[in-house]
């Protein structure tokens, strides 16, 4: 009744209508919450931005996101493979994992003054040579919270 | 338990090394889980199934390290790094490795 590349028709219309919803949603919240918890400074560097006796506790905090890309760009992404170059639909995936990577490690120390020497690595979780295998992205950031004295 | 990953504790001197203490664990998808990933995966977005299994399988790891750290006498870790690997088709590697030492 139905040929079969309506199905695939219908799965790539799905795919980036909603997956493009959800994506710019993702993107707002982004914004939004970056925005708010600006004022926790976190430091690429193991040197501290400060005399380290004023700290007063230190605690590894880390924050991670396993995010999936939609079916109409990893299509795309299939398409490019053939002509090369920029692949910009997965450097949106891996901007929103790595960001919101970093924001839940913000998150889960609002009271500290500087997050020092930061670390954001990704993997990628589903290695699979079978073409349905589902395809996403791990980030992890990590560092090393640090509250400091208020007395000195 | 103090952890840390730079080479030092801020305010805190070391006073001695007990050398590298690593913990790890290997975790495979669940089978449900797997399935919504599926699905999700159509419409992309954050596989929150996944990023859970990760969280807790990481913390997991840090555990099973401070676990070894304190049966050396350590009262904490330094130059913590985290690492993962994915051996299988389903399954992935959570490792945490770092320096035990002493601070006063």
């Amino acid at each position: 009744m139905f040929p079969d590349y309506y199905f695939f028709i219908i799965l790539l219309i799905v795919g980036y209508v909603v997956g493009t919803f959800f994506e710019r949603r993702h993107f707002r919240s982004l914004e939004q919450r970056e925005r708010a918890s600006i004022n926790l400074p976190m430091v690429c560097a193991k040197t501290l931005p400060f005399a380290p006796d004023k700290a007063e506790a230190v605690a590894v905090v880390s924050g991670s996101a396993v995010i999936s890309v939609d079916y109409f760009k990893r299509f795309l992404a299939w398409l490019k493979n053939f002509f090369g170059g920029r692949i910009k639909s997965y450097e949106t995936l891996l901007d929103r994992a790595r960001r919101e990577a970093l924001l839940r490690m913000k998150e889960q120390v609002p009271d500290a003054d500087y997050i020092v020497n930061v670390r954001i690595e990704t993997a990628s979780i589903s290695k699979s040579k079978k073409k349905n295998g589902v395809s996403c992205v791990e980030a992890v950031a990590y560092g090393t919270a640090v509250r400091l004295r208020k007395d000195v | 338990m103090i952890l840390t990953n730079i080479e030092t504790v801020p305010g805190k001197t070391i006073v001695e090394h007990f050398g590298l203490v690593s913990g790890n664990t290997i975790r495979a998808r669940h089978l449900g889980v797997d399935i919504l990933a599926k699905l999700k995966n159509l419409i992309g977005g954050e596989l929150r199934g996944y990023t859970k299994l990760l969280q807790d399988s990481r913390k997991e790891a840090t555990e099973r390290m401070t676990a070894q750290a304190e049966q050396l006498g350590a009262n904490a870790i330094v130059n913590i790094r985290f690492a993962t690997s994915s051996i299988a088709g389903g399954a992935a590697e959570l490792y945490a490795y770092g320096t035990a030492v002493r601070v006063e």
